[in-house]
């Protein structure tokens, strides 16, 4: 071994990494041995029960492919499963999207939302000239490293306020609009994570107008569609505004939580283009991204998304069980403002329930959160985001306790 | 009124505001260019073209986009697709297929997807650095189950998508850590190496390997070349069958190879995608792999089960990395993971099932094994009906055994670029430029067609 490397190892200088703050929270659960421990970390749904879900149409779905003799596993095309690529594109953008009929969208599948974004921003960083992105404060704590690292330069735009735990509309658009003209900008399309603050259909389209007029270029991360308000067309609702007025966008999509194909990592990145002819030459430059990261895409999630939704029957089926989940937060949400309220607990905590999607920013400090995990086993992340999907009915009582006993005890 | 006006501007792309009254988006804008070249040392630097202003108003922000030419493997079965003609024949990618060339689901995989479906198990997040079960069956297959590297934890696995991104991972680290370290890769090598490499910013360089002359390793070429390399260069090297050449070193030739890495701390990087379908057995191909694990050094190795356990599309694979003590493999472990989550977050479950199933069960793995020797039988025998066909045929006395003695899925024919389009545009063959065809894409059947195409562009095209 080298003289270079005292205890003989080429590796001696890689330090070790910190868990990664979001699926450490579940490392973290997963150790601890207390019967009464809440995992509201990661956003993953769970049923009433606090199980994982499958949802009953991905099971049809899955038996229909497993017991298809005609079915291969031969690689897939670069750009993913066709069907699923059209498919996704009309889910995001509606069937009858003018863009789509005039073939201005590409679309290429990608591994899940992360997977989406990464292919969009290298693809921006090799072929847009801006090289600056706006991302919401806060955001989800994996976007500024998924652009960092594609060779973005990240810069922020206020959104939550944590006054009124609700939109910093005004600073939202005095940051975009001191943005540099055709700089990119990170929307989350509907509830937004972490905070569950969504701008009013008003207010996207003040958001929209504003960017257009200063060529700023919007790149939506849509992870939550069908998710929010239980509706699939009114979750896209902000992302149709955007490509109605003809403009150009890219849209990354994820049916992690809205199918419940989480470790499946299925998604789709769009690029909506003005003409064709660039669409076409665009779906070039995507694949010379994505080759030399992983080939080509996985195929059992993408075949579960197109069966499911080429089907009316699946369909329908599956818009009843989304509708389901999306409900019965929007339940949870209710049971833990009332559970506060009963107990008095000081500060007003509306926000709960006007918030929307899986998750509620609580506003509470990171003293407050550790102070939460320590003594009540409740496991969220530092910035005092908790997951309602991993809410139960049983067990609002014991985290209304400890939201209680953290904000009358800990400043 | 107001929004209304806004609306008519909305409508505009006002690029004429862009680079402060610049109208071009071109190599004229310096700052971008020279941006572009510091981030991206190994890469073309692209062009985007003029934008006219009398049509800025409509133009697309990514006009300057040019088409970019179809993968020259990928691409070569999407041109097949193509292709009428009833005489065709998809030899490009590297993807098994039946004698009445079908692709193939091994029965091992299908049984596993039922009990797996039979289980009901759930979708949830794999941790960053995949199923467990998974990384500890592909470790095991690779080095050997109680291998000392396993017993002592010096080993960091992490599942990866595949060869691909298996490979990836490993690019990223040496990015990351060994800064300005080279990877030597073999010429020729794999098509999509260099595209690795070049995309993680790693630079490479080449080290001899094939001779045409003798249509074998050039062995004094690639000791000399490794030796030549700047020390701590990472050598990239194929643990069996050699894509594209399909020529591999002797063990006694392996041991030299790694004697001259040893004397030059170069890191041995393995890429291992055909373990079982070069020889028919899994542990005979781990055989180089193993051959360095036991000298104690420091290696990393990308496996793929796109070939062996056919699940190409699942993109299914590991990086290992073993390293000297059980400290630098935690360190090394979390570090891949740091890589892996602003890539694709975790990976992908399903095929990861498949082969923990499969691998993990004994009756399963036994039934798997016999499917492996069944594909790597049928190659062989392809083998040899091409070599009879093509010594049957060729008038003009070629010494084609080299065919015989190559290993693995894929044959190098020695046809040059111009020959190999020959072989496609007049006979229907569709093979990747290089000369490499997949005899996994070849039955018994066609092996006297074949051999006419390459004899006739052998000698009759130059």
């Amino acid at each position: 071994m080298s003289s270079q490397h005292p205890d003989g190892s080429v590796f001696s200088n890689i330090v070790r990494a910190p868990e990664d703050p979001i699926l450490g929270v579940t490392v973290a659960y997963n150790k601890d041995t207390s019967p009464i421990k809440l995992n509201l970390g990661v956003g993953a749904y769970r049923t009433e029960e606090g199980k994982p879900l499958v949802l009953n149409v991905v099971r049809r779905a899955e038996q229909l492919l497993v017991n298809d003799p005609s079915r291969v596993k031969e690689y897939l095309p670069i750009v993913g499963l066709a069907e699923f690529n059209k498919l996704s594109a009309k889910l995001i953008f509606g069937a009858d999207s003018p863009a789509i009929q005039e073939n201005r969208v590409t679309t290429v599948q990608g591994l899940s939302g992360t997977g989406s974004l990464r292919v969009g921003a290298e693809f921006l960083a090799r072929h847009y000239y801006q090289h600056t992105i706006y991302i919401p404060v806060p955001t989800w704590g994996n976007h500024p490293k998924i652009f960092t690292i594609a060779g973005l330069s990240v810069k922020t735009y206020r959104y939550y306020d944590p006054e009124t735990r609700g939109l910093d509309f005004k600073g939202l658009l005095e940051d975009l609009g001191a943005a540099p003209t055709g700089a990119i900008v990170l929307l989350h399309a509907c509830a937004h994570n972490p905070t569950g603050v969504d701008p009013t259909l008003e207010q996207w389209e003040q958001i929209r107008q504003l960017m257009r007029s200063k060529g700023l270029l919007p790149f939506f991360d849509s992870a939550y569609q069908g998710f929010a308000s239980g509706s699939l067309d009114a979750d896209a609702q902000s992302v149709r505004m955007f490509v109605a007025d003809g403009g150009e966008c890219l849209a990354a999509q994820s049916y992690a939580k809205n199918m419940g194909l989480y470790g499946e990592r299925v998604g789709a990145l769009s690029i909506v283009c003005k003409a064709a002819d660039v669409a076409s030459r665009v779906e070039s430059q995507l694949k010379l991204v994505i080759r030399p990261m992983y080939s080509n895409p996985p195929i059992h999630g993408a075949s579960i998304v197109a069966t499911i939704l080429k089907d009316s029957d699946m369909y329908n089926e599956w818009t009843v069980e989304l509708k389901a989940m999306a409900d019965r937060i929007i339940s949870m949400r209710q049971l833990l403002f009332d559970a506060l309220r009963d107990r008095g607990t000081p500060r007003d905590w509306s926000h709960i329930i006007k918030q929307i999607g899986m998750f509620t920013f609580t506003g509470l400090n990171t003293e407050q959160v550790a102070f939460m995990t320590k003594e009540y086993h409740i496991y969220m992340t530092s910035d005092g985001r908790i997951s309602m999907a991993g809410l139960s009915s049983r067990t609002v009582p014991h985290l209304a306790d400890a939201i209680h006993a953290a904000v009358t005890r800990i400043p | 009124m107001a929004s209304t006006m806004l609306s008519l501007v909305s409508a505009a792309l006002p690029l004429q505001e862009n680079h402060k009254g610049k109208m071009n988006l071109g190599s004229s804008d310096c700052s971008t260019f020279l941006r572009k070249e510091k981030r991206n040392p190994f890469m073309k630097t692209k062009s985007f073209g003029r934008i006219n202003m009398a049509i800025a108003v409509n133009t697309s922000r990514f006009e300057g986009v040019t088409m970019a030419p179809p993968d020259p493997i990928l691409g070569v079965s999407e041109a097949f697709r193509a292709d009428n003609s009833l005489m065709k024949l998809n030899l490009g990618v590297g993807a098994y297929r039946t004698e009445e060339l079908q692709p193939y689901v091994l029965n091992v995989v299908k049984k596993a997807e039922n009990l797996m479906l039979e289980r009901g198990e759930n979708k949830e997040y794999l941790p960053i650095e995949g199923l467990a079960a998974f990384n500890k069956v592909t470790a095991e297959l690779l080095f050997g189950a109680g291998n000392p590297v396993i017993e002592q934890q010096r080993l960091a696995t992490v599942q990866g998508l595949s060869g691909t991104g298996s490979l990836r991972l490993a690019a990223a680290l040496i990015e990351r850590y060994f800064p300005g370290a080279k990877v030597l890769i073999s010429s020729p090598t794999w098509g999509n190496h260099k595209n690795i490499f070049n995309d993680a910013r790693v630079p490479w360089s080449e080290y001899r390997y094939y001779d045409p002359k003798t249509v074998g390793l050039d062995f004094d070429g690639m000791i000399s070349d490794i030796k030549a390399a700047p020390e701590g260069s990472f050598v990239l090297l194929h643990g069996c069958a050699h894509n594209p050449t399909g020529i591999d070193p002797t063990p006694e030739q392996w041991e030299k190879i790694a004697d001259v890495i040893q004397e030059k701390n170069h890191i041995p990087f393995f890429d291992v995608a055909y373990q079982g379908f070069a020889s028919g057995s899994l542990d005979a191909d781990a055989s180089s792999v193993r051959l360095f694990a036991a000298r104690g050094m420091e290696l990393l190795v990308a496996q793929s089960y796109s070939k062996n356990l056919g699940l190409y599309a699942e993109r299914i694979g590991a990086i290992n990395v073993v390293c000297s003590s059980a400290d630098a493999a935690a360190r090394v472990k979390s570090q891949l993971k740091r890589i892996a989550r602003p890539m694709y977050s975790n990976p992908p479950i399903h095929g990861a099932r498949i082969v923990a199933n499969v691998v993990g069960d004994p009756a399963l793995f036994n039934e798997w094994k016999e499917e492996m020797e069944l594909m790597a039988g049928r190659i062989k025998n392809v083998r040899q009906k091409l070599f009879d066909s093509l010594s049957a045929k060729d008038k003009c006395g070629k010494d084609w055994s080299f065919i015989l003695k190559q290993i693995g899925m894929f044959s190098f024919t020695g046809l040059s670029k111009v020959q190999s389009e020959n072989m496609t545009n007049k006979w229907h063959v569709y093979m990747t430029k290089d000369g490499r065809i997949s005899l996994a894409g070849l039955s018994l059947a066609k092996c006297e067609y074949l051999a006419d195409a390459i004899i006739d562009s052998f000698h009759c095209v130059s």
